[in-house]
């Protein structure tokens, strides 16, 4: 047993070593080959830090374009041009808070990668909660139910009635 | 039997809510720009690029801003509807030729029955029209006598979402 246990965990070190050799091949091709590079990435790489910020914003912002994706996450030409925005607003010295304040005024709420709690959105962040309370409630009540039910004594007749079933011995009624 | 009742709600009540999930459209996404003033811009016009419009040229008019281009497929589904609704000459048309090329757009309206608009503005790099909001192309504003957008149109506008919708809208705010 211990020496399979040894086997098996040699055999994940093994493939651990060979994914991370893979994935620094991956890096260096995705590095050598700009072709392959997608489209969104491909822009003039800037200062490091403002790129940074860029992505840390995009990865708030939905592409509402492709709907499921952060604008970070995704290609399409939506998605450059709010980067491109993102990045010009960051030069010009704007704050976080003021650029997601610039594209939830034009682009809505639903822009938010993380929709914000309000009076019409409390059933979405609160509902899971609820959920969680009412089924605890409800299994409250169901083990309550079940501890009473084992908790009544056998009646005399009972008692009888099951002595014979099980055909033992009068003498051991605790 | 009975046991089986308080699963079935829950069902029913689930299977409610995915339906009425199903049939709302996930591209609709209601614009944060209706009720308020028309974002600024100055833009050069299509068909002559030394003159330039903006939406204070339009002051005291109702009018529609259609945001178009040659490469947008679903454009040409409402071109038909919108050269009717020039024809008509009910409301003013105005276009914002979404990051296209001029040449191309130009083509384009003469390879689809004419320009049904009063003027297009060229939005080149798409700036206008991420103030406006835009996301997917094409997309239609309704704009009051005061500049403030009224409704928006999104995907191409319907013959059917005129007559419903857009223009006793538009008459309403004429006569407002």
């Amino acid at each position: 047993m211990v020496k399979e246990i040894m086997n098996l965990s040699a055999g994940l070190q093994k493939l651990a070593l060979a994914l991370r050799r893979l994935s620094i091949v991956l890096l260096l091709m995705s590095g050598l080959h700009p072709a392959l590079a997608a489209d969104g990435m491909a822009q003039p790489v800037g200062d490091p830090v403002v790129e940074a910020r860029v992505n840390k914003l995009a990865e708030e912002l939905r592409c509402l374009t492709c709907m499921g994706q952060s604008i970070a996450d995704s290609q399409s030409s939506f998605s450059s041009d709010m980067k491109r925005e993102i990045r010009d607003m960051i030069k010009a010295g704007k704050n976080d808070k003021e650029i997601i304040e610039f594209m939830v005024q034009r682009y809505g709420d639903f822009v938010l990668y993380r929709p914000p709690v309000k009076s019409t959105t409390w059933l979405l962040w609160g509902g899971p909660f609820l959920l969680l309370i009412l089924s605890l409630v409800f299994l409250l009540a169901k083990l309550r139910k079940r501890r009473g039910q084992a908790a009544t004594e056998l009646t005399e007749t009972e008692h009888q009635a099951a002595v014979q079933l099980l055909g033992k011995r009068e003498g051991d009624r605790p | 039997m009975r046991r089986f009742l308080f699963p079935l709600a829950v069902f029913i009540v689930l299977a409610g809510f995915l339906a009425a999930g199903l049939r709302l459209n996930p591209r609709e996404v209601p614009s944060p720009l209706i009720g308020k003033p028309v974002p600024a811009f100055r833009l050069a016009q299509l068909q002559a690029s030394d003159k330039s419009i903006g939406p204070e040229d339009l002051r005291g008019k109702v009018w529609l801003l259609n945001v178009w281009a040659s490469w947008c497929v679903s454009c040409r589904q409402e071109h038909p509807v919108l050269i009717e609704l020039d024809r008509q000459k009910k409301i003013t048309i105005v276009g914002l030729n979404y990051k296209d090329e001029r040449l191309a757009a130009i083509n384009w309206l003469n390879q689809h029955g004419g320009d049904p608009y009063m003027v297009s503005a060229v939005d080149v790099d798409g700036r206008v029209g991420i103030d406006f909001g835009v996301y997917g192309v094409p997309e239609t504003f309704l704009v009051d006598k005061n500049g403030v957008i009224r409704y928006k149109h999104i995907g191409p506008v319907t013959a059917e979402a005129l007559k419903t919708k857009i223009l006793p809208l538009a008459e309403e705010l004429a006569r407002g």
